[in-house]
Order: C-alpha cells, then structure tokens, then sequence
C-alpha cells in the first residue's frame, strides 16, 4: 500500500515537472517570437510564476519522498518570486514607456509591422517621469 | 529511490534530465533575446527571464544530484536578479540610481 502511494506521488511529481518546463520553455519562446516590446511582456511573467512554481513544488515533493531534505524550503523561492514578479514586470514596463519609442524615427530594413509601438493610452505627456533629453 | 522503471530508467529521473534540456532550451532563446533585443527594456526583460531560468535549472540539478544544498544559491539568484531588475529598470526611467 505505501509502494500504492509512492507510485502515486511519482506520476503526479512526473505531471507536474512536464507543466513546469512546458510553460518556462513557452515564456521563452515568446519572449523570441512575438514583435514588440510590451506584448513580450507578458510570455516571461507567466513562465516566472507557474513554470518555476512547478518545478519548485516538484523539488519539495521530490526532497520530501527521498527524505534528503524533509523541510519545504523552496516555498520560499515561491513566495519570493509571486511577490516580486508584477513589481518588476511593471518598472519594465514603465521604463520601456518612458523611453518615447512611439515617437521615433523608423529604423531602415524593418518593416512596419515590426516596430510598430502604440501611441499612450491617454494621449499626454508623462510629466512624472521626464524620459531622457 | 527506485519507484517506477522504464525500459530499466526510473521514470522521474528520465522525467528531471527531459526537463532539464527543456529549461536549458529556455535559456539559449532567452539569450538569444538579450543580444539581439533591439532596445534596452527588451535586454532588461530577457536578463529577468535568465534569472528565472537558472532558478528552474539550479533547482532540477538539485533533484537529479539529489541534494538540497542548491537551495541557498537559488534563493541568492532570486533576491539580487530583482534588485538587478528594478536598478535597470530605474535607471532606464531617471538615467540615475540613486538620487
């Protein structure tokens, strides 16, 4: 029965490590593919989250079945990373906006559909951070 | 640990080197990104992202060593990969640190 049990915690261990790097090796590939600044974005805020928390929690699993390490340390990387990663992805997302990149100038060999930035939401000037002169 | 075989390979250790590759794979796109990125938010993000990525791989090469002792430097990696985020981040927006 306990063998029963130990299969059991192996195949889901097995499950969770295929959505764990399943969606790191998707947030990088989007993070290639897609064309512009702010809809790459998102692919890698994603594969912080749920990809690292996978496999996070199948090397706590893994630890606690091995006995090798019977604490749930890496819940601390967890917490760390769920807490850490919007503020991040909004200061990017923030500098890339302060950077102007709507207003400049096509660069040669690219297409439109490459570069092509939209312009600020509210139609005015950022007065709070004065991007670079 | 011998638990469940495949053509005679446990199937989680098969399962950890899989994702190990895959994470791996992971991390050549995103270095792809940091030297080809175009502007400097996209370098910012693709640096965040190797952060990331090296936690996943430093924490399956912990499973597949069996060891836990990996734990500290991903916990290292974690907490100086977002103070390096938002220092560039805010250095992008003010072109200054510390003000």
């Amino acid at each position: 029965m306990n063998t029963l049990l130990a299969n059991a915690i192996e195949i889901w261990l097995v499950f969770l490590l295929a959505v764990g790097s399943t969606f790191i090796l998707i947030g990088a590939f989007s993070l290639v593919r897609l064309s512009e600044f702010f809809k790459r974005l998102h692919g890698p805020t994603k594969a912080s989250t749920l990809g690292v928390g996978c496999i996070l929690a199948t090397s706590v699993g893994y630890h606690a079945l091995a006995g090798s390490d019977p604490q749930p340390r890496e819940l601390l990387i967890t917490a760390f990373l769920f807490i850490t990663a919007p503020i991040s992805a909004h200061l990017m997302a923030k500098a890339a906006l302060s950077l102007r990149m709507d207003e400049r100038p096509q660069l040669p060999g690219v297409s439109e559909e490459d570069t092509h930035v939209p312009p600020r939401p509210d139609g005015r000037d950022d007065e709070q951070f004065p991007g670079p002169k | 640990m011998t638990g469940i075989q495949i053509f005679g390979v446990s199937l989680i250790d098969a399962a950890v080197v899989g994702s190990m590759f895959a994470v791996a794979l992971a991390i050549l796109l995103a270095m792809w990104r940091l030297i080809r990125g175009p502007t400097v938010p996209d370098r910012i993000l693709a640096l965040d992202t190797l952060n990331v990525t090296a936690i996943a791989e430093l924490m399956l090469l912990g499973v597949h060593l069996r060891t836990a002792i990996y734990f500290e430097a991903a916990l290292i990696i974690a907490m100086l990969g977002f103070v390096t985020t938002v220092v560039l981040s805010k250095y992008v927006i003010r072109r200054d640190i510390v003000e």
